[in-house]
């Protein structure tokens, strides 16, 4: 019986201290309910560390940046997690041996042909459409040329001058901590392209392989109006789009793995000026909390040159960001335009959407953030809380599977942003692999609100339940027991 | 008069009838006439003979190989031969199917040559460049695989200029082939190994590719039957690109029948390639079956347009004789001939040109030595990339790659790809609108008949003159048909001259028709060369 009952245990010792378990937990929590969000890894990181560089933004230059704009466009390539590489039917496994998933087709050989996987025009209608863009119903692809070891083609195939999807726009909510507020920031357009490979270069640098396992993996190109003016705004736009490809499904989203990139565009001006500045391109930002910090320092370094009369300095390059120093370093200054030479890929027909198609896939779309944190306010929960549970379409699952119950929505939101949410940051575990479901939260809560146990018990009861898999009445039976038997242990230890 | 009236039993080759051309029109009337064969199809002769044991699969493996060891010194048609052994084990497994009467497939048997610009898994792909020097791709072009499952034995790889670009095979890294009508002239190119190896029936059909007339022009000048299919009949997978838009698998025969055969056996869908049609191939080989064409005017109502602009300056006029016989032979069979003005035509070169190289400087991106082909080892990247390439590339192909990267660039774009884009759309149209006027419309396969190897290497714009017949129908992507219409005096020999008969897309059906009710009731079309003539006829 013990034994079914204490299935995937992590820790044993609890059992002979129950209470100590509990209280050890609680403290820990309500730290982590004092916390505004808390929920993913990428999440906590960005939310912690953007905290960080709103404290570390140099005091001393204060009155420098008064003075001026920055102007910030964002270009993020999404990869699509399709079953298949956009051209043939290779399957993509981040992490997988080096060239293991590899075709004569995304090889480059010669004679192989490339043959559009309609899933890619799926995901990209999806995220146009969620991005409130204007559907192409007739584009095509185009070949952008250029050398390098990871394109095996000697060109990628891109879309040019008529993109799948242009002219949307992005909503944004703030987070209070830094400011709250709503925004909404323009999408120029969205459009499909491949992969390249990846570069391995050796320890002593005497030589490079090329890993080919990535390359035609499909990506979307999402390039926004240069609409931002702050790291916060960028990192918030980039986590809005985290989500909303994760809400739709077509991507991991996942930053570290590469799977979602972004690329900052950003100049300065003085206030009051019209024209732009000189553009500056970071690259290898690998977190949101990098986005934010980069363009901090981008806009101080700037401003800096502005006020110490060398504005001339500021030429229109592509920086690295460096995470260890946490500053960016001149990658590439731009020799002229590249001319990448684009012309129509001749060997893929025509992209044509029809109405019914787009209408189909409209009809199919999921609540979308957006849509979700406006309904959510709309049921009285404040703009901490809707942020909070919308930021992982799993969690919003749940809570509104919990609503749908018929549970109170201000005891379902505390006990999923409390409790929950701590237990699942411990644990590492995703809130579809917790024992809990959404049905015995709604019970426990209401055994709590009918007055059938206590609040301080319901919190014991929580244990058990997220731990074994019981149904409520054994829970709290089991409370009991466990009650009554660390009250026998005490009384046998004092006596 | 008509071959299956007065075919004498034959084994290996069809009916070998001595006959003179009636052509009146004819020029070459005073020369030292050609033998001619009534153009029976080989491929159902040989499936005939197999079938009721007249003869094996290994003998007639061993007459092709024995043939390919005593000409191809002369000829140098092929870069690769298959090994005697490899190929007469294909043959012996096919003995013993019929042996076991099992089904054979339409093409058992038949020893098929492969251009080289075409992929084989087992056997060398250079597309004739040194870049690709041993390079083995690890799959099979989709059509020679449909080749293989029909029973067909691959015999080797063909000589062409390197990546399809020339028309005489003097573009190749490795060697010249030879016209086996007269050595010291060219194949025509790029297919030129193609069709010198069906023209000295080294082997029975073979595969080339046309970007430009790489299958017509080669054909015209070796007096074979050539076949460039609609863009979109047959994959291109595994077709070495040149330039995607324009490339398509075309097919040699020594008659129509085979050239149809070979076509039906290779069309159709596929799903490697996006461009592949999906529309049905119909069965268009039924009607080489051993038909008579007694009645007087079997193509009675046919409308043929004569393209006026091809008779014009430029045309040797000996050409133009041969082809106006044809018409006039049309004309006899009942067809309604008129002269059809496509004003655009001469835009056909240019255009042709400038997207072809356009899209071979992108297509070509990919020899870059890193992956495969040859690599020049070097400290900094760019100077591997730039050697590798300069050692890879033969000039013509660097001129090309040159050519079409200066097309492409930033501020000539619009003067000269989208220019030569709009062109592309107005020659398409006025084809379709001079179709829907004529079911077929002719012009010579080529302005000159085969010229000397050596006599155009220096003046490249007379050598891309020289395609102004054929790139045209690329363009529009239609297919067309180029058969020997009649000889001219060549010196000490007789050359053979081609005319081209276009037809409406995917109509390759009605060429068929039209070019084997030809070539049945005129005797000078389908011909041997003297260098195997002796050994044939004997």
């Amino acid at each position: 019986m013990a034994l079914t009952f204490f299935r995937g245990l992590h820790t044993h010792s609890f059992l002979m201290y129950p209470s100590s378990f509990l209280s050890r937990k609680n403290g820990m929590l309500y730290c982590t309910m004092k916390s505004i969000r808390g929920q993913t890894e990428t999440q906590e990181k960005s939310q912690h560390q953007l905290k960080v560089s709103t404290q570390t933004q140099s005091r001393k230059h204060d009155d420098i940046f008064k003075n001026f704009e920055a102007i910030i466009g964002i270009e993020t390539h999404v990869q699509l997690s399709t079953l298949t590489k956009a051209f043939c039917s290779c399957p993509y496994n981040y992490g997988a041996q080096p060239n293991t998933s590899i075709c004569p087709v995304c090889m480059g050989l010669p004679g192989a042909l490339p043959v559009l996987s309609t899933k890619v025009i799926e995901s990209a209608v999806k995220v146009g459409l969620a991005l409130n863009c204007n559907l192409s119903l007739s584009s095509k692809f185009d070949r952008k040329q250029y050398f390098y070891p990871d394109l095996p083609k000697g060109y990628q195939i891109s879309q040019f001058d008529i993109p799948i999807a242009t002219g949307g726009y992005l909503d944004v909510d703030i987070p209070l901590e830094f400011g709250g507020g709503h925004r909404k920031f323009g999408i120029t357009r969205v459009h499909m392209e491949e992969d390249a490979g990846k570069l391995l270069h050796t320890g002593n640098g005497s030589f490079s392989q090329v890993d080919l396992n990535r390359a035609g993996v499909p990506l979307l190109e999402i390039v926004s109006e240069p609409d931002m003016r702050t790291g916060i705004e960028a990192a918030e736009y980039a986590a809005e789009l985290q989500r909303l490809v994760r809400y739709l499904g077509v991507s991991n989203g996942n930053m570290q793995e590469g799977s979602l990139r972004c690329d900052v565009n950003i100049s300065i001006r003085p206030i009051g000026q019209l024209e732009f500045g000189t553009k500056v391109e970071i690259k290898n930002l690998n977190s949101f909390s990098s986005v934010s910090r980069a363009i901090d320092f981008e806009i101080s370094r700037q401003a800096l040159l502005h006020s110490q009369g060398q504005a001339d300095q500021i030429v229109q390059e592509t920086r690295l960001w460096e995470e260890g120093a946490q500053k960016t370093v001149t990658m590439r200054k731009k020799e002229g335009l590249a001319d990448y030479r684009y012309f129509p890929e001749p060997d893929l027909p025509g992209v044509t959407l029809t109405e019914e198609y787009v209408d189909g896939i409209r009809c199919s779309l999921p609540e979308l953030p957006e849509m979700k944190r406006r309904r959510y306010e709309g049921m009285g929960l404040n703009m901490q809380d809707v942020l909070f549970l919308t930021n992982d379409i799993n969690v919003a699952d749940f809570f509104d599977s919990a609503i749908a119950e018929g549970a109170d929505v201000k005891l379902a939101a505390n006990w999923i942003m409390g409790d929950i949410a701590a237990y699942m940051k411990n644990e590492k575990l995703s809130i579809n692999e917790i024992q809990l479901n959404s049905h015995e939260l709604v019970e426990l809560i209401s055994s709590i609100k009918g007055g059938t146990i206590s609040g301080k018990i319901g919190k014991e009861v929580y244990t058990f339940l997220i731990l074994f898999i019981i149904p409520l009445s054994s829970a709290i039976e089991h409370t009991f027991i466990c009650c009554v038997v660390s009250k026998l242990i005490l009384h046998l230890i004092i006596a | 008069m008509l071959s299956s009236a007065h075919a004498p039993r034959l084994v290996r080759f069809p009916s070998h009838c001595l006959l003179r051309p009636i052509n009146s029109l004819h020029t070459a009337q005073s020369s030292p006439l050609p033998t001619t064969t009534a153009p029976s199809s080989q491929i159902l002769t040989i499936r005939k003979s197999l079938l009721t044991k007249q003869t094996t699969a290994v003998d007639l493996a061993k007459s092709f190989l024995d043939r390919i060891r005593r000409t191809e010194p002369q000829l140098n048609s092929f870069l690769y031969v298959s090994p005697d052994d490899v190929v007469l084990k294909q043959a012996e497994e096919l003995d013993n199917k019929i042996k076991n009467n099992e089904q054979l497939g339409p093409l058992a048997g038949v020893l098929v040559g492969i251009k080289d610009n075409i992929c084989t898994s087992d056997m060398p792909s250079t597309a004739g460049s040194r870049i690709l020097k041993n390079y083995r791709p690890p799959f099979d072009a989709t059509a020679v695989r449909k080749l293989k499952q029909s029973g067909a034995i691959v015999v080797g790889k063909t000589n062409l200029d390197e990546f399809g670009m020339g028309s005489t095979t003097e573009g190749s890294a490795y060697q010249v082939t030879a016209n086996p009508w007269d050595l010291s002239r060219v194949p025509g190119g790029s297919s030129g190994g193609s069709a010198a190896a069906v023209s000295a029936r080294q082997c029975v059909v073979s595969l080339g590719s046309d970007t430009g007339g790489s299958v017509r022009q080669p054909a015209a000048f070796c007096g074979v039957v050539g076949l460039k299919p609609t863009y979109g009949r047959v994959s291109r997978y595994g077709l070495v690109a040149y330039a995607s838009s324009l490339d398509v698998i075309g097919c040699f025969g020594s008659s129509v029948a085979d050239a149809g055969i070979l076509l039906h056996t290779i069309s159709g869908y596929d799903k490697f390639d996006s461009t592949s049609s999906k529309r049905e191939v119909p069965d268009f080989t039924s009607q080489f079956a051993g038909k008579d064409y007694l009645e007087s005017k079997p193509l009675k109502g046919l409308r043929v347009g004569v393209i006026c602009e091809t008779f014009g300056d430029g045309v040797d006029p000996e050409v133009i004789l041969s082809v106006r016989g044809a018409v006039t032979h049309l004309e006899e069979l009942g067809c309604f001939v008129t002269e059809v003005s496509l004003p655009s035509f001469s835009l056909g070169l240019p255009a042709y040109y400038v997207l072809a190289l356009s899209e071979s400087s992108s297509n070509l991106s990919r020899y870059d030595g890193i992956r495969y082909g040859n690599q020049v080892l070097e400290d900094e990247l760019n100077s591997l990339y730039g050697h590798s390439r300069a050692q890879g590339f033969g000039s013509e192909v660097k001129m090309r790659i040159l050519m079409g990267t200066y097309a492409l660039s930033a501020g000539y774009y619009d003067a000269y790809y989208k220019r030569a884009q709009q062109v592309r759309t107005i020659i398409r149209d006025s084809f379709k609108a001079a179709l829907e006027r004529n079911d077929i419309l002719i012009s010579p396969a080529s302005p000159s008949v085969a010229y000397k190897i050596g006599e155009k290497k220096d003046d490249p714009l007379a050598m891309y003159a020289g395609d102004k017949m054929t790139v045209n129908v690329n363009l529009a992507g239609l297919p067309a048909l180029v058969l020997p219409c009649g000889f001219v005096e060549g010196g000490s020999t007789v050359l053979p001259v081609g005319f081209q008969m276009i037809g409406a897309a995917f109509d390759e059906e009605k060429l068929l028709k039209v070019g084997h009710i030809f070539e049945h009731t005129l005797q000078v079309s389908s011909a041997v060369p003297p260098l195997v003539a002796d050994e044939l006829t004997r």
